[in-house]
């Protein structure tokens, strides 16, 4: 990075949510480090309850390093510093009286390549409510994992087989059953780190008209590479370029009417 | 010549053989460009030099023993040779005679042979006691032995000098600049190298057929269904050439190897596989980069020194703390003392084991877990271990192996009755300890009581082969899932 | 969805001030309770075995660091030619033959000086002597035969005292037991105390542990011949092994066809290296010994089982640093016309080599510490004298711990203990030769 980027404050370009909805998640000024090396350059959003907010990007823009702030997955890598405040309705995410195992249960995450558990369908989707004590009873239990795998539109590929394991799945119901785990303990937020980008079309279709389903009842962050696939999923969008935020707003507006010239070219296809 | 001797021979001229033909070449490069590098032409001499020689050296050396037992069997009697059981005692007698009559001048041979002296007092002048008089027909096996070996080892030698000037003066008389002399030495080289690695083939090869030859001798003895189902342990060790043998039950080493391996897994599975979840979850790099290789020190210190110190700290702590005041034993040798000692020295290999199967469970497993609000412990029982046990369970076989054929501590702590029962502080016995107990002091390789030692080797082997290979499997297919 | 107690979604929930708290009991303080116990657990599990290794280290060096120092007993010797050559001979053949208990009356006469007792007393002239080591006079005897000049002088001779002496002074045998369960009787302290007062009697560096050879009394043992024959066994080993095992590895990685063969082959020395070494001296008794009739207690059939033994340590060790070096390396050779040979020997083995020697060493320490192989063979043997070939008989130096930690005697199990510090000195030193080597030649592609 050179040195003039450095000395140059970025100023993030906002416009506001013409929806009006309320914020789930601030977050002012964040930066990482890792090590010696800064990942990101205080980056300032707000992001919008029951709405999908899509990260873009060319890679290693920060955008996942941001995502993995937002639920402290950062917390797991030896030598990562984060800075700044995150807050999830209010409450900051850092403060350290906070619990991250309560943070994590509330703000759910899927990974960019599906990582079922090496156990039984059933029991992929019900290790969530069990470690939590969600279930009061076998039944309860039962009822959760039918209405998560059923709102991950898995239910139907796979009721007769919840006993087989997970990993036998293929690439996109594997990831189906990742969400339906994540959807299972309830939370407010799900973060969504690439979900396609290890899937074939068909498989990407189906998650994406999932996404979309989910947003009724969840905030939901998703990062990717696809310009196409934040189009048509998400309700507003971010662009990141080399750890700063350059751009956020409405999904339309940013596609057809950027505010900034390097997210123009982004989005054209002249650099990325 | 010795054999030595020969082989310093050999080397001496596979190197002039070297200098010879690498000055030709270098002569010959005037003539025309070489197809090698001069070294490679002095290799190739060295080579047809060294090698015959060296493999006529191998094979009669090997064959030599042979044909000098088939001429001693021709020159006893047919009552010595009938008596089977005796045989090999009487062959070892008869080589002893040939090496007094060595040692041995030209007079006393007179004086031996018209009866003025006897051979016995002769040879202890000689400094070679024997225990009984030397009978006449050995003094006639003992002389053809020493005419065909000396004649031998002449054979020997003209037939490796012969071998050596061959090859020297054909490869010599062979080198030329169109020569492929690096194809014909790497080849050689490579030849060497499959050679070498079949040693570790030949090993076991080794080990299978010299076992089970000693053994199925004892099973001839012994019935196999007396052995492996007796309970009894007590072979009497008879006086030499009497017939009389104990009983070889098989059952209660059995019982005390499994029963001593049992308390070692008890303190080393638990000890070995939560210090490998301490390393791998929480300690940090610090913490880690110290105990990781000072518990490793434990897996490099040699058994005797584990046995020294269940024999002189551990086994006198529990017979005075435990033992006595709960009234079950008095004995500081008991199953409990060797079995804990044993499992200090194999929580290195549970840990180690399992610390790399336990890093080797994909990251986004435990980031899955994790993510979803579990806690550290939570991940570690619920996915990671549950993700690592077949191959945790891989790493417990191959202890369970080490435990089972350990033998050092046992003997020094465990001690040497063969009983099976429950007391944990009871004196017990492994197979390992009878081996050795087995094989100390005077060896017959006729006796039961010997030869049973290699039947019990021969078990423990397949026993350990077993476990190893089964382990073996289960942690390569484990590997291969993560990879 | 019912009216059970189901967790409601999120937006079912009523306004954001509620939702500040936690929104439903997830049990934090049981599982954090669960969690720190399961930490607790790992952490007591190493330091257990922290501890165990403390003990193990602890109880040997206390046990066996007073052995490194010995108590002597320093008199004026009258190298009386009368006794020591009453024919006038005074050649080292002499002097080795005839009557050994003349040495003896040397001593007495020294004792009766130094203790100023009346030469008739017998029994005050036992009771100095109940002190000295019985193997007193033959080392006086081979003093003499070494250096002939010394008949006719007077010289201070620093005698050995007996094992429980030893013991005594040292602290390790009470003193405050009563008398007839006691090794050291009163008349004894009392000379003991009176040598000491005089500075005859004071304890000096232990040399006869380490230039000895195997005795039935400790304070004349030491590990000197068989540190010998475990010297001669490393050479062979050494020479045998290295090369084998680098020969064996380099066809198994560079040349070998991936087939069922060297399948078998893979699965055949991971197995051998997992085989009870007692299996490895059973075949070492069949082969070497029974059938080829090499001779029993030789430190070269002990090296060529230890070769046996360590061959698959060093194969794997090898094959690992063979791999470690990147493909790059050999296309770059046969990229420029090397054969395959020439690169592997040029290129490949150099760059492994650091690798091979840390795991040869490795595997050397592992068979410098190898016991019940040895005990097969016959290498469990009362070996007075320096083994001259590997062909002579010879002990081991774990072999000599194993005959040792069985004697009863306290001095023993003291010298036992200097014997595995000295054994475990040597595993130390080799292993951070190891360490130290993998360090320096560390390389990261």
């Amino acid at each position: 990075m050179s040195a003039v980027q450095a000395t140059v404050p970025f100023e993030t370009v906002r416009t506001p949510d013409a929806a009006g909805r309320p914020i789930k998640i601030h977050t002012r000024n964040v930066k990482v480090t890792y090590g010696q090396k800064q990942a990101l350059h205080g980056v300032s959003i707000d992001i919008a309850e029951k709405a999908v907010t899509a990260f873009i990007g060319p890679s290693g823009c920060g955008k996942s390093t941001f995502l993995r702030c937002i639920n402290r997955m950062n917390d797991t890598i030896a030598g990562a510093r984060v800075e700044g405040t995150i807050t999830l309705d209010d409450q900051d995410v850092y403060d350290p009286d906070l619990d991250v195992v309560e943070l994590r249960a509330r703000v759910g995450m899927v990974f960019q390549k599906p990582n079922p558990f090496p156990k039984s369908i059933f029991d992929n989707v019900a290790y969530g409510p069990r470690i939590h004590g969600l279930a009061r009873s076998k039944a309860d239990l039962e009822e959760i994992v039918v209405t998560s795998l059923q709102k991950a539109s898995l239910f139907n590929e796979v009721k007769d087989r919840l006993t087989e394991p997970g990993t036998g799945l293929s690439g996109g119901q594997q990831q189906r059953l990742c969400i339906a785990r994540a959807i299972a303990v309830s939370p407010e937020v799900i973060l969504m780190d690439e979900p396609c980008s290890a899937l074939d079309p068909i498989a990407t279709a189906k998650i994406e008209e999932l996404i979309d389903e989910l947003r009724a009842n969840f905030t939901i962050v998703i990062v990717t590479h696809s310009m196409q696939q934040a189009a048509r999923v998400s309700q507003r969008t971010a662009f990141f370029h080399l750890g700063h935020l350059i751009e956020e707003g409405p999904t339309d507006h940013v596609f057809t009417n950027p505010l900034e010239q390097r997210t123009l070219d982004y989005i054209t296809g002249r650099f990325g | 010549m010795g054999p030595l001797w020969l082989l310093a021979l050999i080397a001496g001229l596979s190197f002039f053989g070297y200098v010879l033909g690498r000055w030709k070449s270098v002569v010959l490069s005037g003539k025309g460009a070489l197809a090698a590098r001069p070294g490679y032409y002095g290799a190739y001499v060295l080579v047809w030099t060294a090698m015959p020689a060296l493999a006529i050296l191998i094979v009669l050396s090997l064959a030599k023993p042979l044909i000098v037992d088939r001429t001693v069997r021709a020159n006893l009697p047919e009552t010595v040779l009938a008596d089977t059981t005796q045989l090999s005692l009487q062959i070892s007698g008869v080589e002893q005679v040939a090496a007094g009559l060595k040692l041995a001048t030209p007079d006393e041979l007179q004086n031996i042979r018209i009866g003025v002296v006897t051979a016995r007092s002769v040879f202890a002048r000689h400094g070679l006691p024997l225990g009984e008089d030397v009978k006449p027909y050995q003094l006639v096996a003992a002389g053809a032995l020493n005419v065909v070996s000396d004649g031998l080892d002449t054979a020997i030698d003209a037939a490796v000098v012969a071998a050596l000037a061959f090859g020297l003066i054909f490869a010599f008389a062979r080198v030329r600049p169109r020569l492929r002399a690096r194809n014909l030495v790497e080849n050689t080289v490579l030849a060497l190298l499959i050679a070498a690695s079949s040693v570790a083939i030949l090993t076991t090869v080794g080990i299978v057929l010299s076992l089970l030859f000693q053994a199925l001798q004892f099973f001839s003895m012994v019935s196999p269904i007396n052995f492996y189902f007796g309970t009894i342990w007590d072979p009497r060790f008879a006086a030499a050439g009497s017939t009389e043998s104990g009983q070889f039950g098989f059952l209660p080493l059995f019982w005390g190897t499994i029963y001593i391996s049992f308390f070692a897994m008890l303190v080393a599975v638990p000890v070995g596989l939560f210090s490998a979840v301490y390393m791998a979850e929480y300690a940090g790099s610090k913490v880690r980069s110290i105990a990781k290789p000072l518990i490793e020190i434990l897996a490099g210190i040699p058994t005797i020194v584990y046995g020294f110190f269940a024999l002189t700290t551990i086994g006198p702590f529990i017979r005075d703390w435990l033992a006595v005041p709960l009234g079950l034993g008095t004995s500081g040798n008991n199953v409990l003392t060797a079995g804990l000692v044993m499992g200090i020295m194999i929580i290195p290999y549970v840990s180690s084991l399992s610390d790399d199967i336990i890093t080797a469970v994909p990251r986004s497993l435990r980031d899955g877990s994790l993510a979803l609000g579990a806690t550290r412990s939570e991940t570690m029982r619920q996915v990671i271990l549950p993700a690592a046990l077949p191959g945790v369970v891989g790493a417990v076989l191959l202890a369970v192996s080490r435990a089972i054929g350990e033998t050092m501590i046992v003997v020094l702590a465990a001690g040497v009755a063969a009983r099976a029962s429950l007391n944990p502080f009871a004196e017990m016995t492994t197979i390992t300890v009878k081996i050795v107990n087995q094989l100390t002091g005077d060896l017959e390789f006729t006796s039961p009581q010997t030869l049973v030692a290699f039947a019990l080797g021969i078990t423990l082997f397949v026993i350990t082969l077993g476990l190893n290979v089964l382990a073996l499997t289960i942690v390569r297919k484990y590997r291969e899932q993560y990879e | 969805m019912t009216d059970r107690a189901l967790p409601l979604p999120p937006s079912q929930l009523s306004g954001p001030d509620v939702r500040k708290i936690s929104r439903i009991d997830i049990g934090l303080k049981r599982r954090y309770a669960a969690e720190r116990r399961f930490r607790t657990f790992g952490l007591m599990a190493v330091a257990l075995a922290l501890t165990f290794l403390a003990l193990l280290f602890g109880s040997i060096v206390l046990r066996g660091y007073t052995a490194f120092q010995q108590t002597r007993i320093t008199m004026i010797v009258d190298f009386d030619p009368a006794i020591i050559a009453p024919d006038g001979d005074r050649s080292p053949a002499a002097i080795m033959s005839g009557n050994a208990f003349r040495f003896d009356d040397l001593i007495a006469a020294a004792l009766v000086r130094t203790l100023e007792i009346d030469p008739n007393d017998e029994d005050a002239l036992y009771d100095g002597l109940d002190l000295l080591s019985k193997g007193s006079g033959p080392m006086l005897r081979s003093m003499i035969a070494a250096d002939p000049t010394l008949i006719g002088t007077k010289k201070a001779v620093a005698f050995y005292a007996t094992g429980d002496v030893d013991s005594f002074v040292k602290g390790t045998i009470p003193a405050d037991v009563p008398e007839s369960q006691r090794l050291i009787k009163d008349k004894h302290i009392v000379l003991i105390d009176r040598l000491k007062a005089d500075g005859a009697l004071r304890l000096a560096f232990n040399t006869a542990l380490f230039t000895n050879g195997a005795s039935t009394r400790p304070e004349m043992a030491g590990v000197g011949v068989a540190l010998v024959g475990s010297l001669y066994m490393m050479l062979v080993v050494l020479v045998l092994s290295l090369p084998l095992g680098v020969a064996g590895s380099i066809y198994l990685e560079e040349f070998a066809p991936k087939n069922r063969w060297t399948d078998l082959i893979e699965v055949n020395i991971n197995n051998l290296a997992a085989v009870p070494s007692i299996v490895y001296g059973l075949l070492g008794l069949a082969v070497f010994i029974n059938f080829a009739h090499l001779p029993r207690s030789a430190s070269l059939v002990g090296g060529l089982v230890l070769t046996l033994t360590t061959l698959p340590t060093i194969i794997i060790a090898t094959r690992a640093a063979l791999k470690a070096v990147p493909p790059s390396i050999r296309e770059a050779g046969l990229g420029i016309g090397a054969s395959k040979m020439q690169t592997v020997f040029h290129h490949v083995l150099p760059l492994a080599m650091p690798g091979v020697l840390t795991g040869t060493i490795i595997g050397l320490a592992h068979a410098l510490g190898e016991t019940a192989p040895l005990l097969m063979i016959g290498m469990k043997a009362f070996i007075v004298d320096y083994p001259s070939t590997p062909l002579d008989p010879a002990t081991a130096l774990p072999t000599q711990i194993y005959m040792w930690a069985t004697e009863p005697e306290r001095a023993f199990t003291e010298r036992t203990s200097a014997a595995i510090i000295v054994l475990l000195a040597f595993l130390l030193a080799m292993n951070s030769i190891a360490i130290l080597l993998r360090r320096a030649f560390e390389r990261r592609w």
